[in-house]
This record gives C-alpha cells, sequence and structure tokens, in this order.
C-alpha cells in the first residue's frame, strides 16, 4: 500500500498534482484575505479601548473554534441560488471554498493576533501613549514589532486552511478536477477503498506542513538573530 | 495679562485600589527654573508623580495643566512634552526606524522626517549606528536614542524618569551631557533621580516628595545645604525608609 503511494508521487501522477495545487491555491488565498483583515481587526481590539470590547474579545475568542461544518452550511446558504450571494454563482467553485476558508480562519488569526499584540501593547503602551502616536499608526506599528510573533499565528491559520474538510466540502461539492482539494480526496478514496490515493495525499500534506514550518522557523531565527528579541 | 505657567498642579491625589500615591500635591512650574529634580525614597510617588504630569495618569482629585491647558485624554500625553522612561521600550528595527515613527511636531512637514531624524542621531552620537538593530544596543546607547526620540518631538518640557539608573560612570557623563545640551536649547527639565550628586549638578531646583507627598522645595544648594524637613534631611544623611517614617 506504501508502495503504491510512494509511486504514484514518483510517476508525478497528474491527478495528485492537480489536487495539490488547488488545495494550495485555495488555502493560500483563503490565508492571505484572512490575515489582510484579521491582523489589523485582532490588533485594533487590542489597543483600542471602547464599550463593549470584553465582549469582542470573548466572541473573536469563541470564533476560532468555529466547527467547519457550521460555517461549511452558512457559506452555502449565503451563496445558494436562493441565498443573498446567489447570483454571484460561486457555489460549487474554488472561490466558494475560498471564501469559506476565509472566514474559518479569520476568527483564529484575528483572536491569536490579538494576544499578541495585547502583550506588546503591555510593552510599548506608554512609550506610544506619550508620543502621542494615532491609533492606526500604533496598529501598524506594533504589528511590525510583533511579526515574528505573528507569523506563528499565520502558520496556524494556515494549518486550519489546509487540514479542514468540512467545509470545502460542503461549498465545493469535491468534483473532480474542479473542486477536489486534498482532504475531500483522502475522505473521498478512503470510502472507495483506495488508499494508496489517501496516503500519497496524506504524505503531501503533511510534507507542506513541516516544509512551511521549517521554512518560518527558519526565516524567524535569521530575523531574530538580526534584530534581537 | 499674566502667562500661564508652564506646568501646574493642583492638590493632585491618586489612589489605585484606595492606596495613596499622591496626595494633595501641589506645584507650579517656576519659569526662572530650567531644571527641577524631583526627589525622594523609592515608592514615594516619584514616578507616579512624572506620569501624572505627563498626561498619562488621570488623578483622583486636582488637576493638572500644562500651559494653561488640561491633559487631551483619551490617555494621551500633553503636547509639548516628552517623557524618558526608566526602561525605554524601543521597538524591533533599526535605530534610525525606532526615530522615524515619531509622529511630526506641528509645522514640520513630512518630507523632512528622515533629514531630522539622522540630524537628532548627530546630536545624540548615534549617527554611526543609525542602520544598527535598536534592540543590540548597549544600556547607554539605548537612554540616548530614547532621548533622541522625545527630543525629536521639540518639546517645551521634558520629563526624565531616572534616566541613568544601572548605567556606568562613562554612560552617565554621555547622558548627563545630553541633558545639558536639552537644556542650553531652550526645553525645561523634570528629573526623577536617585543620584543626588546627579541633581545638585544638573538641577537649578529640588522638589523632595515622601509618601506621596511634597514636602519641600528650595533651590537645589539651598536643599543639599540645609535641608528643611526632617525626613529631606534623613534622606540625605542615607537614612533607611523605616526610619524615615518614624522620624
Amino acid at each position: 500500500m506504501l508502495a503504491q503511494a510512494i509511486g504514484l508521487l514518483q510517476n508525478f501522477e497528474s491527478d495528485v498534482v492537480e489536487i495539490v495545487a488547488l488545495s494550495l491555491r485555495v488555502s493560500l488565498t483563503a490565508v492571505a484575505l484572512a490575515t489582510l483583515i484579521g491582523l489589523p481587526l485582532g490588533a485594533l481590539v487590542a489597543v483600542a479601548r471602547f464599550p463593549g470590547r470584553g465582549a469582542a474579545v470573548v466572541v473573536l475568542n469563541s470564533f476560532m473554534g468555529l466547527p467547519p461544518v457550521i460555517v461549511g452550511v452558512a457559506v452555502y446558504l449565503l451563496l445558494s441560488r436562493s441565498g443573498p450571494l446567489g447570483p454571484l454563482g460561486l457555489l460549487f467553485t474554488p472561490s466558494a471554498m475560498i471564501v469559506a476558508q476565509t472566514c474559518l480562519t479569520l476568527p483564529l488569526i484575528a483572536a491569536l493576533a490579538r494576544q499578541t499584540v495585547e502583550d506588546a501593547w503591555r510593552q510599548h503602551g506608554e512609550t506610544l501613549r506619550s508620543l502621542r502616536v494615532p491609533m492606526v499608526a500604533r496598529v501598524r506599528i506594533l504589528l511590525w514589532d510583533c511579526r515574528f510573533s505573528l507569523v506563528a499565528v499565520l502558520l496556524a491559520g494556515l494549518g486550519r486552511a489546509l487540514s479542514e474538510v468540512g467545509a470545502v466540502m460542503i461549498v465545493g461539492g469535491n468534483i473532480d478536477r474542479a473542486t477536489r482539494v486534498m482532504t475531500t480526496a483522502i475522505a473521498l478514496e478512503i470510502s472507495k477503498g483506495d488508499l494508496a490515493l489517501s496516503i500519497a495525499l496524506g504524505i503531501v500534506l503533511m510534507t507542506l506542513v513541516f516544509a512551511l514550518n521549517i521554512l518560518a522557523s527558519g526565516v524567524r531565527a535569521a530575523a531574530m538573530l538580526r534584530h534581537g528579541h | 495679562m499674566a502667562t500661564e505657567p508652564l506646568l501646574s498642579l493642583r492638590a493632585v491625589s491618586l489612589r489605585p485600589n484606595g492606596r495613596t500615591v499622591l496626595d494633595a500635591v501641589g506645584f507650579e512650574w517656576n519659569e526662572e527654573v530650567r531644571v527641577c529634580a524631583l526627589i525622594g525614597p523609592n515608592g514615594s510617588g516619584k514616578s507616579v508623580l512624572l506620569r501624572t504630569a505627563h498626561g498619562l495618569l488621570e488623578p483622583d482629585e486636582g488637576e493638572v495643566r500644562f500651559e494653561g491647558r488640561p491633559p487631551p485624554g483619551d490617555g494621551l500625553a500633553f503636547e509639548g512634552q516628552a517623557l524618558v522612561f526608566q526602561h525605554p521600550s524601543l521597538f524591533r528595527g533599526t535605530v534610525l526606524e525606532n526615530l522615524l515613527l515619531v509622529p511630526d511636531p506641528p509645522g514640520r512637514p513630512r518630507s523632512e522626517r528622515r533629514e531630522r531624524a539622522l540630524g537628532m542621531l548627530d546630536r545624540v552620537g548615534l549617527r554611526p549606528l543609525a542602520g544598527a538593530p535598536a534592540l543590540k544596543l548597549s544600556g547607554g546607547e539605548r537612554q540616548r536614542l530614547a532621548l533622541a526620540r522625545a527630543w525629536l518631538t521639540e518639546p517645551r518640557l521634558m520629563l526624565l524618569d531616572e534616566p541613568t539608573a544601572s548605567l556606568d560612570p562613562s554612560a552617565t557623563e554621555q547622558v548627563e551631557q545630553l541633558i545639558g545640551d536639552i537644556r542650553a536649547s531652550g526645553c525645561r527639565v523634570l528629573l526623577v533621580s536617585h543620584n543626588l550628586g546627579q541633581a545638585a549638578r544638573l538641577a537649578d531646583e529640588v522638589v523632595f516628595i515622601h509618601q506621596g507627598r511634597l514636602l519641600e522645595r528650595q533651590r537645589a544648594a539651598a536643599f543639599f545645604d540645609c535641608p528643611r524637613t526632617s525626613e529631606a534631611r534623613h534622606f540625605l544623611q542615607g537614612a533607611l525608609p523605616w526610619q524615615l517614617t518614624t522620624a
């Protein structure tokens, strides 16, 4: 079984390559979108003081553990023909999968960024207030100051996006050569009894996760060495 | 019409969690004074007083005014003041980048920011380190960078919270020279220091604070020659805090 799986990878089977490429495209795009929104949002909640801030923190933290199937159903209802965004015709396309994974990773990235930036605010808050740095600039400065720690936050988001199956299955439909990604393909092949392809995709998935983590750790260590900690 | 004093505190009290840290402190900056030293034993409320005068802490009673203006609120410091903390927080980036994050003072165009920052690094002797990581600076260099960052805001009053604590004599001398330069530039300085020699060297006036109360205010030479209160006398003689409380 394992030999068959390795054979599939060695032969660079087009099925495997396509599935891996789509997985990466969907998850990386979703994490990029969630990062663009989540990092400033998390930092703003960390730095700003406003009525209901405590509740906002609780909601962010709670949404970190949002079940993928719930997100899948919500996005399905939103994009289905009778839903508010139905006319866009996005259901069962990679775009729908990107929307679902963005919704899934956004709270995780925002909540972890909030915690990271809040620690930095404790350290630098008085200095920034003393220098009369405006709110937007505070957020920018603290995000930049925490950049090495935030790499881990982005990796957590990417890990969640790459490994989830429920949401993309519901809004993507697991259509061959259209919306099939690694996790949905693994689930399908297991149910069909084709363990070799499942194992091959599993190996690729784990290798990708390890490679990204090693790369991020390397970049972080090099940057810390240059800038100090 | 009489001009407003640079800084005035009227019956300022601060009681976080019911514990009195400042007790009805009243103070008006004397126009002739260029450098005023705030001294007192550990825990007497000096740093808290500095933060309150800066606008970072809101008093429970009384009022703080700077050039006649109340604090801006929202936890922001007074415009026209700068504070250098005992342990300045520097950001992960180069020395120059730590200066570039300072907002431009009123009337200064953004296009001049970089030139002004480099000029300031020249003044504090850190120009050769402009591209060096700020977090790798020595203690003395960090303190000079923090002074440069504060000075770059072009303050009319600089508040310094033990700027030479834990520095070696050479670094202390460099920082003291900078304080002299800041004074010479026309900026007034309110200095918290445990170093009595430093207070005597730099200050025109001394304010002595004990257990949150302002007990004594005199010209520096007079204070060190002949303090009026027994608490100040004991403090100058190096008496221990528990002896002070029973004096």
